[in-house]
């Protein structure tokens, strides 16, 4: 297991350092450098600027520094819009605020999705079923940019219950709306892939030799066919988790809660490359980790993986 | 169960129908026709109601697409100067007006702009699947037909890819270069054929071992030929299916981009970047500047799941 594991994090290093120079190299090949503007500056400010970010130096030691930066410091470099505020200052502002909603709306969507599915799984052919496969085929075509808004204007506008954005510290109001718009398509998919997954086992023979034994169904379900059931769903967890914090993008800069999508696209609109550097490598990391820890569990719960 | 012991009952009455079907077409003389995969793919898809509706539906969205310009009285840019002033009051949805679906909160005609919009996010998503198939077939089917090392190491490439987290990735794109069609097609064109070579590797893995890959080896076939010829259209059912479910992911996406002001630039637009205007204007009393570019959205991306999911059971029904 121990190999298994290190060898994993010997696949994800050079993941991770692909990913930082593939972006670095794009915001050097990329027309027009971040202090490029309408009216031209004098070539000495220029110069000077660029000294002062060091992107005077030859291309090769400016990829070295940044590396070694985020390696040995865990220093992303300044922020090319903002004079006074380094791109750590940022990501520390904002990503505390998306990692709280983000995992809250991960781990409700993991096990609404999987109970669903399990349920729909062992009522199958019955109304339960019907209405679990039927709501979760359209909610799939519900996405964070759909939902937010439709959210916001029944819950907000229509009703006021909800406040319609901000953050507040965390409240559970100023929550309950960006978790339920991030995490309901994904509720869905799981739920499908849970469902389907379950059939298949409740089908297998060893189920059959199970209940044949006599075991009381909600052993036969519990000891029997969640651990098999449930690899197809973990292995999904891995891409649903890249999404989620792709998505929360959408949800920083809908409800200004003030997380780290906010500074992400204003950084794209400002072509403040810093920022943009430094949060898509942020977000590359945790793909990277997360993947990890699939993998992992994955060859935890099946025993059929060799390692 | 009582469900399976309804299915197989119907499964039972379906094939005792069909054996008398054959016993009388046998006593008539008739010769018997067999049927290839795609025949059978057919019917199964044409018995699917769910399917054909979506289909339907689908159609008519790009016949809207189609027609629908011509109708139109107002170009995507124009702006109705006269009625600016007081959209919620005079930019309603109206046929008199000319502006079918009201006006957006500059003032310009909605009907077209939707129109431009869909047309957008199809095109986007049709091209999203295509060069997911072209690029992620070839490839696929080249390492998993050549194995080996060469294997090895393509498939080690696309896990390390894998696991970039896209949506930034195009973004960068987007932004760092012009906010263009173009570019937008290029990023989309980088994501989506991993997954594709994956599906198609496995296939191929499975397909290189059978006796006509052997029989066109020893009649001296190139490698290349063999996988364009013997391995790719023997892959085509199940690259039709992932290419369907692909569409709307590319839809999603590009959608999910222009959502956030980063997709194409004013003043084309895309499904994503009308719905983030209407969702900013709802609260001034218009609310059918959200309501026109959900309602194409989701008949979209729901008829194309359907359509996908009804193709997957006519061309993989192991797969149910």
């Amino acid at each position: 297991m121990t190999a298994y594991i290190m060898r994993r994090i010997l696949v994800a290093v050079p993941t991770l350092v692909i990913l930082i120079v593939l972006c670095f190299f794009l915001m050097q090949v990329a027309p027009g450098g971040p202090f490029t503007s309408e009216r031209p500056l004098p070539p000495q400010v220029l110069a000077n600027i660029e000294a002062r970010y060091g992107l005077d130096q030859p291309l090769w030691k400016q990829m070295w520094d940044y590396l070694a930066g985020i390696v040995t410091r865990f220093d992303f470099g300044p922020s090319f819009a903002y004079r006074d505020r380094d791109v750590n200052d940022i990501i520390a502002q904002g990503f505390p605020v998306t990692l709280t909603y983000g995992l809250i709306s991960f781990v409700i969507a993991t096990l609404a999705g999987m109970g669903v599915g399990v349920v729909a799984a062992i009522r199958h052919n019955t109304w339960l079923d019907y209405i679990a496969v039927g709501a979760t085929f359209s909610a799939q075509a519900l996405p964070n940019f759909v939902m937010a808004p439709i959210l916001v204007i029944v819950f907000t506008w229509q009703l006021g219950w909800l406040p319609g954005g901000g953050w507040n510290g965390g409240q559970w109001q100023y929550l309950v709306m960006p978790v339920i718009a991030l995490s309901t398509s994904y509720v869905a998919s799981i739920t499908r892939i849970t469902r389907s997954s379950m059939l298949e086992t409740l089908n297998s023979s060893f189920i059959r030799t199970a209940r044949a034994k006599g075991l009381p169904e909600h052993k036969v379900i519990w000891r029997h066919a969640m651990k098999p059931a449930m690899l197809p769903v973990v292995s999904y967890l891995g891409p649903t988790f890249v999404a989620m914090i792709t998505g929360s993008v959408v949800i920083d800069v809908y409800f200004s809660t003030g997380g780290i999508g906010r500074a992400y696209v204003d950084s794209a609109l400002n072509r403040d490359y810093a920022v943009m550097l430094g949060v898509t490598i942020l977000y590359g990391g945790l793909t990277v980790l997360f993947n990890l820890l699939v993998d992992v569990a994955y060859a935890w719960l099946d025993p059929k993986i060799r390692y | 169960m009582p469900g399976s012991i309804r299915r197989y009952g119907t499964e039972m009455v379906h094939r005792t129908e069909q054996s008398e079907r054959i016993i009388e077409a046998l006593a008539e003389g008739e010769a018997i026709r067999g049927r290839s995969l795609w025949e059978d793919a057919k019917r199964r898809f044409f018995r699917n109601n769910a399917a054909i509706g979506a289909l339907i539906c689908l159609g008519l969205v790009v016949l809207f697409t189609v027609v629908g310009p011509l109708f139109s009285q107002w170009s995507i840019e124009e702006i109705d100067w006269a009625r600016m002033g007081n959209i919620a009051g005079e930019g309603h949805p109206s046929i008199e007006s000319g502006h079918y679906f009201g006006l957006d909160g500059l003032g310009r005609d909605l009907y077209a702009r939707t129109i431009q919009a869909t047309r957008t996010s199809l095109i986007v998503g049709v091209i999203g699947a295509f060069v997911a198939v072209v690029i992620g077939t070839l490839y696929g089917a080249f390492a998993g037909f050549v194995g080996g090392w060469v294997d090895n190491v393509m498939m080690r490439i696309v896990d390390v890819l894998i696991s970039i987290p896209y949506m930034f990735i195009i973004i960068l794109l987007m932004v760092m270069f012009e906010r263009s069609f173009f570019m937008l097609f290029v990023g989309i064109g980088i994501v989506s054929w991993l997954d594709m070579s994956r599906i198609v590797r496995g296939q191929t893995l499975s397909l290189k071992n059978r006796e006509f890959v052997e029989a066109a080896t020893t009649a001296g076939v190139g490698r290349f030929t063999i996988i364009l010829r013997h391995i790719v259209p023997n892959l085509l059912g199940i690259v039709v299916v992932y290419a369907t479910l692909l569409v709307p992911l590319m839809i999603l996406v590009e959608s999910f981009i222009s959502f956030l002001g980063l997709g194409v630039q004013e003043p084309n637009t895309s499904l994503g970047a009308l719905i983030s205007e209407g969702a900013g204007t709802v609260i001034y009393g218009t609310p059918w500047q959200i309501a026109c570019p959900i309602f194409f959205f989701l008949v979209t991306i729901i008829s194309l799941f359907f359509v996908g999911d009804g193709l997957r059971d006519a061309l993989d029904p192991k797969d149910r």
